[in-house]
């Protein structure tokens, strides 16, 4: 497999605070990565890095081959880095089709208004929002906008996409049914960053997963050795969690 | 959705066939009103570009007007024949506004409107001081249009009627395009606009450069026809306000509102003006209390379908399901 992005030794200071420091790092294409940690870790910092929203303070980000290490956030998603907020922001009082119409014309392929529109309809059906195309953005349920956020990135026919908590909020029905959207995504050959507090849908979705602890990434690799680290069990996890995590491993 | 299109275009047509034919119907005085009329639609027009799209509430419209009657009247004064002071105007206007947007867009909110009232008093006190070029606080003399006054006026109702047209056309092809989708996107969310693929800072300079030359231009004409000017005059913080007004007043956003807003302002100033001459200014403070209040939208934004369907209802029919 060929490497899409790679990070290397990234750091990121607001003041005095260091909230990524030294972080490195490569995504394969077509994988799914799990990124964890405590609040305030850093997560959405290396996100908002990766994705320009943030100047770098050192470091270095490569993205199929180009260094994009200074690109803003409006170039990052016309390369095919696409991105969800962990607070949504959509385009409140334009309609779910037109929201991600925007993704499809200015971050996509679209070359008409006319062409993104058709295509975000096929988005919309893709997520499961096609019923509401035209009602008005604001209108929408949590879950709802949540779809419509994967829909706009969608849109922008990305080559990666980082989710920021798009789980959060969400009851254990609605968990399930974004994660079987999730892995319908994956399987058009996106590669999938996806940043989650709840430990189950972590294990359950990803090949990997990256932990990130006062900005320093404290360890990576296969989801079942991460968990197993004591390095992680004592920074994130905790001894409880641990204990009930092997005992259920022990159940089969 | 072509035919609610074809509608305002019919619309618009005829409202300027009908200020186009004021010279043969009325009297000076109409015509003058006429020629205020358009001059303050393709000032609204204008406005609407970064006021109502792209949602930065700007007041810098009176500097592009000011900036406009000074370079229009000394490139005249300078030798140029009118029309060609006239395209300068509308020329340097533009790159004046390209040159400005660069800086002060990035500010925002509140920010970028007091940015955008200094501009206009920076450009106010540079030309007041500069008494070699401009004639500072005394004003200049703009060499006058060639002809008889009811030519004048005229030929002034035709180019400001032109103008308002281009200003017209303009919004329209914005309205439609990529874009003013564009600059809607930043109206309502600039962070998501950036992150969903569009070059927030050049779609922010194209909409401030398309509010200010027709401005430049107008003032130009404006200068060519008064004959007269002085900074007081041209950069004034209550025409500036005036403009947004007219524009909000109709529908900041809309193709039409800015059309209408003006035509109504006028109208009302006029009458007024003509009737309660020392109330002018208060009538203008109403006018905006009221729209706060009452009419956030604007003129075209209330929703009749809604106030029609209220009217059957209360006749005791029952309002049919359905929309477009
Ligand atoms: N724009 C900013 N300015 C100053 N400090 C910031 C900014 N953004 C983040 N920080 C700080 O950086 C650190 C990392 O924050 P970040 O939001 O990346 O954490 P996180 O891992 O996403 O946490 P959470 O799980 O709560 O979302 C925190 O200490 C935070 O206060
Ligand atoms: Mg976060």
């Amino acid at each position: 497999m060929s490497t899409v992005l790679e990070v290397s030794d990234l750091s990121k200071s607001f003041g005095g605070i260091r909230a990524v420091n030294g972080v490195s790092f490569s995504l394969d294409e077509g994988e799914i990565v799990g990124l964890i940690g405590p609040n305030g870790a850093g997560k959405t910092t290396l996100v908002n890095l990766i994705t320009g929203v943030h100047r770098v303070s050192s470091g270095r980000i490569v993205f199929q081959g180009e260094d994009v290490t200074r690109q803003r956030p409006f170039q990052a998603a016309r390369r095919g880095l696409a991105r969800t907020f962990q607070i949504v922001q959509p385009f409140p009082a334009m309609s779910v089709v037109e929201n991600v119409g925007a993704g499809a014309l200015f971050g996509g392929s679209a070359t008409s208004k006319r062409e993104a529109m058709a295509l975000a309809r096929e988005e919309l059906a893709f997520v499961g929002l096609d019923a509401l195309a035209d009602a008005p953005a604001a209108s929408l349920t949590l879950p709802n906008r949540k779809r419509l956020e994967l829909a706009k990135s969608l849109a922008m026919r990305p080559k990666v996409l980082l989710l920021d908590e798009v789980n959060a909020g969400l009851n254990t029905a609605e968990i399930d049914n974004a994660l079987a959207l999730i892995r319908a995504i994956a399987a058009r050959g996106v590669t999938i960053v996806i940043i989650e507090h709840l430990m189950k849908v972590v294990l359950s979705i990803t090949s990997r997963i990256l932990v990130l602890h006062h900005g320093e990434l404290i360890a990576e690799g296969e989801p079942h050795a991460v968990v197993a680290d004591e390095k992680v069990i004592e920074a994130y996890l905790g001894a409880k969690f641990a204990a009930r995590y092997r005992a259920e491993a022990q159940n089969g | 959705m072509t035919v609610r299109r074809a509608f305002v275009f019919v619309l618009f047509a005829v409202w300027v066939a009908l200020l186009a034919t004021t010279p043969f119907s009325g009297d000076n005085y109409t015509v003058r009103i006429a020629i205020q009329i358009a001059m303050y639609s393709a000032l609204a027009l204008s406005w609407n570009m970064i006021g109502g799209f792209t949602g930065y509430p700007s007041f810098a419209t009176a500097a592009f007007f000011g900036l406009g009657c000074y370079i229009g009247a000394l490139s005249q004064i300078a030798g140029a024949p009118t029309v060609v002071a006239w395209i300068v105007a509308t020329a340097g206007v533009a790159l004046f506004a390209a040159a400005l947007g660069l800086i002060i867009l990035r500010l925002k909110g509140h920010y970028f409107a007091i940015g955008s009232i200094a501009i206009v008093e920076v450009l106010r006190l540079v030309i007041s001081s500069w008494s070699g070029l401009t004639g500072g606080g005394d004003g200049l003399n703009v060499p006058f249009l060639r002809g008889g006054p009811e030519f004048v006026s005229q030929l002034v109702l035709g180019v400001m009627l032109l103008i308002m047209v281009i200003a017209f056309a303009v919004t329209v092809w914005v309205d439609r395009g990529r874009l003013g989708f564009g600059l809607k996107c930043i109206n309502q969310n600039e962070d998501a606009a950036d992150m969903v693929g569009i070059d927030v800072t050049r779609y922010k300079i194209a909409a401030f450069v398309l509010s200010a030359f027709l401005c430049g231009t107008v003032g130009a004409v404006y200068a060519s026809w008064v004959g007269y000017i002085d900074p007081t005059d041209s950069f004034s913080i209550v025409f500036t306000v005036k403009v947004a007004v007219m524009t909000i007043l109709g529908g900041a956003g809309t193709v039409l509102g800015p059309v209408v807003g003006a035509a109504v302002f006028v109208v009302l100033e006029e009458y007024f003006w003509a009737n309660f001459l020392a109330w002018n200014r208060a009538i203008l403070g109403a006018i905006i209390v009221f729209l706060i209040f009452f009419l956030p939208g604007g003129i075209l934004r209330l929703d009749y379908r809604h106030l029609w369907s209220q009217a059957k209802a209360r006749h005791g029919r029952i309002g049919m399901a359905g929309g477009e």
